[in-house]
């Protein structure tokens, strides 16, 4: 089963709303709850970085027997180094966007902890694609 | 204890969600990084904050909180309100700082 939802980059007003779609179906699916809440953590996370640094982009949701992957895929800027931004705390977002407390450099950590196995591609200048595998067992 | 008994107990403002203030509480949590509560808080905790904007019910949503607190009399911006009473999740005012709101809420859920 495949699921996509659309992401909206630099709107913070409508961040989450992809998240919740999916959390949403997830719940209807009757997918265990914590591994809801651990898909809920990633996926927010993810979204949010497609909102605070791209232009636009897409969160799709595949769902297997054995696992659901979800993969953020945006048009933007690209990560030039992968590993420094997986660094607790190394984050490029704007001042404004620290203020309103994200940016904290936190959320590629989070996203890590809370999945199974997390994949990230980019191309500097073209945009990103982060994809999480969650196994149901 | 039900986000009702600590809004009588500790005399906080409710700014929006009135229909959430049945909801229980099962802890809580105190951070002004929004990624640090997505990654730690638990459902049915409140959620101690000075952020007032909507990113906040995003996250209360998303985490299923019990309700979120706003410290020093700050009060949530209209469309986090709005939000507020959609999810049913309320939004609360403390004219307290985060530390003295925190030891206080503490003690009443932790007895």
């Amino acid at each position: 089963m495949d699921f996509k939802f659309d992401i909206e980059g630099g709107n913070f007003s409508n961040a989450g709303t992809a998240s919740s779609d999916v959390k949403k179906v997830l719940k209807k699916l009757n997918v265990d709850p914590k591994l809801i809440k651990r898909i809920v953590v990633s996926i927010y996370e993810a979204e949010v970085n497609v909102v605070a640094h791209a232009y636009e982009g897409e969160m799709n949701v595949s769902i297997f027997p054995d696992k659901i992957i979800v993969r953020i895929v945006d048009k933007g800027p690209g990560i030039a180094d992968i590993e420094l931004a997986m660094q607790k705390g190394y984050s490029t977002a704007s001042p404004e966007v620290r203020e309103m407390g994200f940016g904290a450099g936190m959320g590629l950590p989070n996203i890590k902890k809370n999945t199974n196995e997390l994949n990230i591609k980019s191309t500097v200048g073209v945009g990103t694609e982060v994809e999480l595998i969650n196994y149901l067992n | 204890m039900k986000v009702s008994d600590i809004v009588e107990a500790l005399s906080l403002k409710v700014c929006s969600g009135e229909q959430g203030l049945n909801n229980e509480i099962e802890g809580g949590y105190t951070s002004d990084l929004l990624s640090d509560v997505m990654g730690n808080a638990d459902s049915n905790q409140v959620w101690v904050t000075l952020q007032t904007h909507k990113n906040i019910m995003a996250i209360a949503s998303l985490k299923e909180l019990a309700a979120v607190i706003l410290v020093k009399g700050y009060e949530p911006e209209a469309d986090a309100a709005d939000q507020s009473n959609k999810e049913g999740i309320p939004i609360l005012s403390s004219e307290e700082e985060a530390f003295e709101l925190t030891g206080k809420l503490y003690k009443l859920i932790g007895d």
